[in-house]
Parts: C-alpha cells; sequence; structure tokens
C-alpha cells in the first residue's frame, strides 16, 4: 500500500474520507484504523482535514448547553397564542 | 399592556410546576414557557434554519404540550419531554414546507465531488479553551442554516441533540447508512464553510 495521497484523486479522497469519519466516532476496524494512522503521519493534508473536522465536531457539540435569549415579542407571541398574560 | 404581577418562584420545583400545570392555573403555563421557550426556540432555529418557521415550531410545541399534558408520564424530565415534542414538530415543518426533505434522495447518500475537502488550512482554534464567543456562535449557526435540510437535520439530531444512530434513523425515517453518510457529508461541508473563518491564511500546512 502506497501513501501518496492527491486530493484530486476523488476515489480514493472518498475512500478515506469514508474512513475519517468512522474515525473521528471510533467505529473504524482497527486495521484500519492503524492503515488510517500510518497514512495520516504521511499526508499533511489529510492530517489537516482530520483535525478541522474533529474541530467542527467539537464546536457544535457545545452548543446544546449554550445559553440563549429568546427575542421579547417571540415570547410575547407565544403568550398570546397560549392565551395568557403577559407577565 | 403590563399583566399582572406573577410570582414564578411558586413553580420552583419541577414537581409544583407540574402539579399547576395539571390544576390548569395559567401561571403555571406562564412559567413553563418563561422557563423552557428560550431552548426550544434555539432547537427549532437550528432544525428548520428560518426564525419565522421556527416560531411556529414554538408555538405548536407549547400548544401540543398543554394539550397532551395529562399523557406525560413524568419517566423523563419535562424539559426532555418539551424537546421531543420540538424536535417532532420541526420535521413535520419540514416536511411540509421542503419538498425536497421528504423525497428520497439518492444523491444525499453518497459523499459528492463537491463534499470533498478544498480548504486544507489548519486551524489554530482548540475548541476545549475557545469560550464560545457571540461571534463564533454566529458562524456556527450561519454554517449550519447553509446546509441542505436532509443533511442539517442528521447533523442536528446527531450531533447537537447527542441522539444515536439508530435514534436518528428512526426519527427521520431513514436507514442507518443513510444517516451516517448524511452526518458525514453535512460535517465536511460545516468543516468547509467554518474554514474561511477559522483557517490561518496563509499558513500552508
Amino acid at each position: 500500500m502506497t501513501y501518496a495521497h492527491k486530493h484530486d484523486d476523488i476515489a480514493r479522497c472518498q475512500e478515506l474520507l469514508g474512513q475519517l469519519n468512522d474515525y473521528v466516532d471510533g467505529e473504524l476496524a482497527a486495521e484500519l484504523c492503524h492503515d488510517l494512522e500510518l497514512h495520516l503521519a504521511d499526508c499533511p493534508d489529510c492530517r489537516v482535514v482530520f483535525d478541522t473536522l474533529a474541530k467542527t465536531i467539537s464546536l457544535y457539540r457545545t452548543l446544546d448547553a449554550t445559553p440563549v435569549e429568546l427575542p421579547q415579542e417571540v415570547e410575547a407571541r407565544l403568550l398570546r397564542r397560549l392565551s395568557l398574560p403577559l407577565p | 399592556m403590563p399583566g399582572p404581577k406573577i410570582d414564578l418562584s411558586v413553580y420552583a420545583s419541577e414537581t409544583a410546576l407540574l402539579d399547576g400545570l395539571r390544576a390548569g392555573e395559567p401561571d403555571a403555563c406562564t412559567c413553563l414557557v418563561k422557563r423552557f421557550a428560550p431552548l426550544v426556540y434555539a432547537k427549532a432555529v437550528r432544525m428548520v434554519a428560518d426564525p419565522d418557521e421556527a416560531e411556529g415550531v414554538l408555538q405548536l410545541t407549547f400548544i401540543k404540550a398543554c394539550e397532551k399534558l395529562s399523557t406525560f408520564e413524568g419517566r423523563s424530565g419535562l424539559g426532555t419531554w418539551l424537546y421531543r415534542i420540538a424536535t417532532n414538530e420541526a420535521l413535520m415543518q419540514l416536511r411540509r414546507g421542503h419538498a425536497a426533505f421528504a423525497t428520497l434522495d439518492t444523491l444525499d447518500e453518497t459523499i459528492q465531488p463537491a463534499d470533498l475537502p478544498q480548504n486544507l488550512h489548519a486551524w489554530p482554534i482548540d475548541p476545549a479553551r475557545a469560550a464560545l464567543n457571540a461571534e463564533l456562535h454566529g458562524q456556527l449557526d450561519h454554517a449550519l442554516a447553509a446546509l441542505p435540510a436532509s443533511l442539517r437535520v442528521v447533523f442536528v439530531l446527531r450531533e447537537i441533540e447527542g441522539l444515536s444512530t439508530d435514534e436518528t434513523a428512526a426519527a427521520l425515517d431513514l436507514g442507518e447508512s443513510a444517516v451516517k453518510v448524511r452526518l458525514h457529508r453535512a460535517r465536511l461541508r460545516l468543516r468547509e464553510l467554518l474554514a474561511g473563518y477559522l483557517a490561518t491564511e496563509g499558513d500552508d500546512p
């Protein structure tokens, strides 16, 4: 197996990208993990993709716990719809 | 016109709030709105990516919750129960409004050339240390809204709501492999969209 990887090689990219996603989820078979890790060690482009993909996921996972403000007019319309007095 | 002053601290505990809701006390319902509407609305905006549609989802969620209150068994928290209703309402909204969402699009089930990474610059940000500032928050929401609905809902349910692949597949009436491919495609697209904001320019890896 060679680790020469060009990002214009669509078939190869698709295969690796699919694996990369499973790898991020910890769902890639051990044997494939080993191959992918060898590839990542050798391919700076794939390393960046892996790193930035993982960061993308981490950033979004923090969103659920982020406090949000309900626009006042949205709350007022909701209370009206529920026939409730404005507090 | 300001309404009467309401003391919502009466419903500080979930049990007290539930008792009030079941007794049909309007103040309890107002308290329910105060406590849960902000997060229900935020979740709805993320799912449907449109403030007006999200407001519709918000209203329907609370109307349905009030109607179905007698069926709430208290096995999950009130919040979890409401968020589940909101998710269902958001999905129904998407099915109603977006014909493409309901159609089984086989193109959705494979990684497309357009999904392939273009921006190959590193990101200096450390998500664990990055205080989620308003600007970054805005960028994340903006990128999410730019995804097609069929990819966005899978990403939201899996990554933000924390549903498993099975649960997401069941909620969307999709196969598990379709969920996985859509999740992969959504992640790749979001990565690309965020790269314009987070990548270090001119720093070739």
